[in-house]
């Protein structure tokens, strides 16, 4: 599925509308009689075609708000509008759609299915696809390929190596052609080599246009990213754009 | 996300885990199993019933003499006054719908043929005796009126007996002595098999009346025209119960009842005596169906806590179906199927070992093996219903998850 549109978005002159736009979202969980502020007026832009890191302490709210930018969860004040549409006005139902079509997840223990082949894990996402796609394992298949296991369709994850199995996880996210792709401390369980890979393949797939965002506490990762954004005490503290220094070197 | 796709889902988490679904399923098994076993018994002993009351004769009356009491103390069935010719010929005239009427004289003798000697009972019978009963020859012809007059010396033999003394030789026209008396087997009747009360029944030989009263069963005791008991047959189309009062009243009469007495003679309605022994039947099938309703309500309780079982232990699965795109009724629908399908695998085995014992229990009691499909249709729904039943908590408690939550857990 071609994003081309959103893609060029980036690189044209006049500013186009975010692809996510946060306006004075806050969180507040209540854990037991203390309510907790995760999230405190956060006010946030990003465009089509970008590639951010968030970082941040733990409790700093970065989680949060990946939560939030997946559709994982709504904000308990302020406007939240990811690819248009404004998640709190959104029911469970067409959360589930947002996060089927938009959005594909990348975890740090890459959550793949146990006694399930390459292929079908990529397919998931298809079988709650509506409609459902004309050729769910052909697509499944280029996507696999398309992350260099092409090979690996039939294995199943505990014949995979872990870099393999994040690789299985990347092309599950992208198999229904998301427009954002959303990775929680992705090279979290990989040692540094396959850290690197794995983050060269995120480069790359920004190149073809899809935005990526990367929840990560590590600076090395983070320079991979185009925009690094800080999180600390549910506030944004620092919000720098480098020309990707990493990204260009990869190429 | 098609009910297709939720149920391959559910097969791979089930084989996942063989040995805890089978387990589990086991009240399930249970139950179903218990239902086959219940139906196959109620329809086969019942049709079992159904055999043994055509056997005994269908539409018949059984007459006997009463008790008599001498002194305060019974003497037993049979010992008052005894029924005798002149009763036949009364109820025959008198009572509407008797379409043939018999006594029997029951004595025992041995029979003997060349070198074959066999005891048996040896009864003295009207001609209408087989057609009262429901009992027609196999070979050989019947009694006609003309074999009851005068002293013809003419027998039918039953089954067993042609069987014991004959062997594999035709009895119809041999000379039989029975009690030393010389007799022609005119006819050999066809098999009965064993009464409700576990007799032989073709271990008899059958005489006419007046003979067998003369010569074979013990002449000082018998009276010039004693019948023993008496056996009618009704038309069908007349009531029973009426036929059967209409005889006490003539019985009555002709004995000096008076009214208030008690009656000095019995008359039996056998079908009805049979239909008590159903009934105890079917108290038995209704033990069996509440054992049934049990386990498999326990059953479910089982499959309900494997279930929980299982969305604690997938939890992480179910937070990551979420994040993919699953909706609610999506994990729902796929934890629901898996209960489903975990009950339809334990009525699926349940049928196997309900067919198994049925067949068991059938062929040493010698019941015909009856197994309904639609029975084994209807189980199967049962179980899946107490699938849907008792899946449905579990289910809405993973479809219920937060996905964050459920993506954190361990």
């Amino acid at each position: 599925m071609k994003r081309s549109g959103d893609a060029h978005g980036t690189s044209g002159a006049a500013p186009p509308t975010p692809l996510i736009r946060a306006r004075g979202v806050s969180k507040i969980y209540t854990m037991g009689e203390q309510p907790v502020k995760a999230l405190d007026d956060v006010s946030l832009d990003v465009a089509a075609g970008d590639f951010v890191a968030i970082m941040g302490p733990s409790g700093s709210g970065k989680s949060t708000m990946m939560n939030l930018i997946g559709a994982l969860d709504v904000p308990t004040a302020g406007g939240l509008e990811i690819d248009g549409r404004d998640i709190a006005q959104l029911s469970s139902d067409e959360l589930a759609e947002l996060r089927n079509r938009t959005i594909g997840f990348v975890f740090q223990q890459f959550n793949l299915l146990a006694r399930t082949p390459a292929l079908r894990q990529v397919m998931l996402p298809l079988t709650y696809a509506r409609p459902r796609p004309a050729d769910p394992e052909a697509t499944a298949r280029r996507r696999l390929a398309e992350v260099g296991l092409a090979e690996r369709a039939g294995h199943l994850p505990s014949q995979l190596s872990g870099g393999q199995q994040q690789r299985v996880a990347i092309a599950r996210a992208l198999v229904n052609g998301p427009k954002i792709l959303l990775a929680d401390e992705p090279t979290g369980a990989l040692d540094t080599t396959t850290s690197e890979e794995i983050m060269r393949l995120f480069t790359r797939l920004n190149a073809g246009g899809i935005t990526v965002i990367v929840v990560t506490h590590e600076p090395e990762i983070a320079a991979f990213a185009r925009r690094r954004i800080l999180f600390r005490d549910g506030h944004i503290v620092e919000d720098a754009t480098t020309e990707g220094r990493r990204a260009e070197a990869a190429e | 996300m098609t009910v297709l796709d939720s149920l391959a889902i559910a097969l791979t988490a089930l084989r996942a885990n063989l040995m805890r679904s089978v387990l589990t399923t086991l009240g399930i098994i249970i139950g179903v199993a218990s239902v086959v076993v219940l139906v196959a018994v109620g329809t086969g002993a019942s049709s079992d019933v159904n055999r043994k009351i055509n056997a005994l004769g269908t539409n018949m009356l059984v007459i006997s003499s009463g008790t008599r009491n001498v002194g305060g103390r019974s003497s037993g069935a049979g010992t008052d006054v005894p029924l005798a010719e002149g009763d036949i010929r009364a109820i025959r005239e008198k009572i509407n719908g008797v379409t043939a009427i018999s006594g029997l004289l029951s004595g025992s003798a041995a029979v003997t043929y060349g070198s074959a000697n066999w005891v048996t009972s040896a009864s003295g019978v009207h001609a209408d005796y087989p057609t009262v009963r429901d009992w027609p020859v196999a070979s050989g012809r019947p009694f006609e009126a003309a074999d009851m007059r005068g002293s013809s010396k003419v027998a039918l033999i039953g089954a067993t007996v042609a069987k014991e003394v004959f062997g594999a030789e035709d009895p119809v026209g041999a000379q039989i002595r029975v009690k030393g008396v010389p007799f022609k087997v005119i006819g050999v009747l066809s098999a009965k098999g064993q009464s409700a009360f576990g007799r032989d029944q073709d271990d008899i030989v059958l005489l006419p009346m007046a003979v067998a009263r003369g010569r074979i069963v013990g002449k000082s005791q018998v009276q010039n025209d004693q019948v023993g008991s008496i056996y009618v047959k009704i038309d069908p189309a007349i009531s029973l119960a009426e036929a059967q009062e209409e005889i006490e009243d003539l019985m009555r009469q002709r004995r000096h009842v008076r009214g208030g007495e008690e009656d000095n003679f019995y008359v039996r309605n056998m079908a009805e005596f049979m239909k008590a022994r159903t009934e105890v039947l079917s108290t038995l099938s209704y033990l069996l169906a509440a054992t049934s309703a049990i386990s498999l309500i326990v059953g479910g309780i089982g499959i309900m806590n494997i279930m929980l079982v299982s969305v604690t232990e997938r939890t992480r699965e179910i937070g990551l179906r979420m994040a993919v795109g699953g909706r609610r009724r999506d994990i729902l629908l796929q934890f629901l199927v898996e209960a489903v399908a975990l009950c339809l695998l334990g009525g699926l085995i349940g049928i196997v070992v309900g067919v198994a014992a049925a067949t068991i229990i059938a062929t040493s009691a010698e019941w015909p093996v009856l197994l309904s499909p639609s029975v084994m249709a209807l189980a199967m729904a049962a179980a899946a219903a107490t699938g849907i039943f008792f899946g449905f908590f579990p289910a809405r408690r993973a479809a219920g998850l937060s996905p964050i939550d459920a993506l954190r857990s361990e």
